[in-house]
């Protein structure tokens, strides 16, 4: 014999069952008679006496409500296949692949009543252009050139570019091998198992200068000089350096690890006295 | 003349201007425009023209904002509605050229709209799409759909599904359609 609180949950799954089946014939557009109306009531019925709980109310109420949309659904349906306009929309879809050009247009042009529509101008509107047309400055005024500067030409030292930063004083690849070379002498300085803490060797004395190592650092980890270990219980992160650049397979997935140096998180590592 | 003959010859020939000549974004007058320019006794003024209109193969079509109302429509109903001139019989395929459709883009706009209505007025685009790939070009399938919303005889909601539009209700009768088409 069923307990009563294993009726009452059978009971909660049946409605939620109702529940989802209504929706989904409302929502696919699926035809509303495939839901038996009578033999939903009658599960409503069966179950409405064990309902104490309000949550257990609501789900009776939604039922019943999902159920009204699929008797509204059905009503349509009736009142859409009475009407003069009804095809069965498969039959048509045969008759219309079955027609050739000529006899769709044939059909077309006895059903088809086009408009007459005459576009017009009026007094109104040639008085209103020939008012734009007055406040309207000439062409000559409208498209002044820009007056150019004549600058006199003259040469600038490399020392004077790098100063405006349109050089830098170090190709950018020379400058991420030698940082290659202090984060290995780093994790074998100052590592553990060839690996070396990421703040430890990204934090520096300024923040500035800490965002330019995290920057450096990976570009290290993007062109295969050093790779990531992550350790997402301890929450810790290491840089492990390589000894020869790695070539990246094209069958191996890329993944992006964002790391987040924020000005609060480089205070916090200087104040536990990292320098 | 009568002086009652030529007060409804002023007032048609007011109508005629109204009807005739674009005077908003898109065809057509409401009803409660033609009311505010030609008085209270606008229905009978348009009754006039359209029959004067039987001669040259043109009517004054009414497309009511609602559906077509079974009985003699009510002054609020014709105030809603919006009226055109179309066409009263049937162009000859050779003159569908000369007001510019070529025989593809309206053969498929004809398979677009029966298939519409058969679903009761509303139908996904992919679906629309599908269908019209039988017989066109793919490229051209998507740029006709769009051309078809652009003149009025289609609209698209959020959800890519494709409605009727405004001309097609003035412009197309859809029993007839589908009825020609099924006895083909």
């Amino acid at each position: 014999m069923q307990s009563k609180r294993e009726h009452i949950k059978a009971g909660r799954e049946r409605l939620q069952r109702v529940i989802e089946t209504c929706r989904s014939v409302e929502e696919r557009s699926l035809d509303p008679f495939l839901i038996d109306v009578n033999e939903i009531i009658k599960i409503v019925r069966e179950f409405f006496p064990e309902w104490e709980q309000p949550e257990d109310l609501c789900l009776d109420a939604e039922a019943i409500n999902r159920l009204a949309s699929v008797i509204r659904l059905q009503s349509e349906w009736v009142r859409h296949r009475s009407t003069s306009l009804y095809t069965d929309p498969f039959l048509l879809e045969e008759k219309i692949k079955k027609l050739d050009k000529e006899e769709l247009v044939d059909a077309f042009i006895q059903a088809w009543h086009p408009m007459v529509e005459l576009e017009q101008i009026s007094l109104h509107s040639i008085a209103e252009s020939l008012r734009y047309w007055e406040s309207l400055p000439p062409l000559k005024d409208r498209w002044k050139e820009l007056p150019i500067q004549q600058v006199e030409s003259g040469s600038a030292t490399r020392e004077e570019l790098i100063k405006q930063r349109i050089l830098r004083d170090k190709a950018f690849t020379e400058e991420l091998e030698n940082f290659w070379n202090e984060l290995k002498k780093f994790a074998v300085e100052k590592g553990e198992n060839g690996k070396v803490g990421y703040w430890d060797f990204v934090g520096a004395e300024t923040y500035d200068e800490t965002v330019h190592r995290a920057f450096m650092t990976s570009f290290l980890v993007t062109y295969g000089y050093a790779t990531l270990e992550i350790h997402p219980l301890e929450e810790e992160t290491y840089i492990v350096p390589y000894e020869k650049q790695q070539r990246q397979t094209a069958k191996k997935q890329l993944v992006s690890i964002p790391i987040a140096i924020t000005f609060e998180d480089w205070k916090k590592w200087r104040e536990r006295g990292h320098t | 003349m009568s002086k009652r003959k030529a007060y409804y010859a002023n007032k048609m020939k007011r109508a005629v201007h109204m009807l005739f000549y674009r005077r908003h974004k898109k065809p057509g007058v409401k009803g409660w425009e033609l009311r505010k320019a030609l008085g209270a006794d606008y229905p009978k003024v348009l009754g006039i023209l359209d029959e004067y209109l039987k001669a040259l193969d043109l009517q004054v079509k009414t497309v009511f904002e609602e559906e077509t109302p079974s009985e003699k429509p009510t002054l609020e109903q014709l105030d809603r509605a919006r009226f055109y001139i179309t066409l009263r019989g049937e162009l000859a395929p050779k003159e569908t050229k000369m007001i510019g459709w070529r025989i593809d883009d309206l053969a498929g706009l004809a398979v677009t709209i029966a298939y519409i209505i058969s679903k009761k007025g509303k139908a996904p685009r992919k679906e629309v799409e599908e269908l019209l790939r039988e017989k066109l070009p793919g490229w051209k399938v998507g740029l006709n759909i769009d051309r078809y919303i652009r003149y009025g005889y289609l609209t698209q909601d959020e959800n890519e599904q494709l409605y009727l539009d405004w001309r097609t209700r003035a412009e197309i009768d859809q029993k007839a359609l589908i009825d020609f088409l099924m006895a083909k």
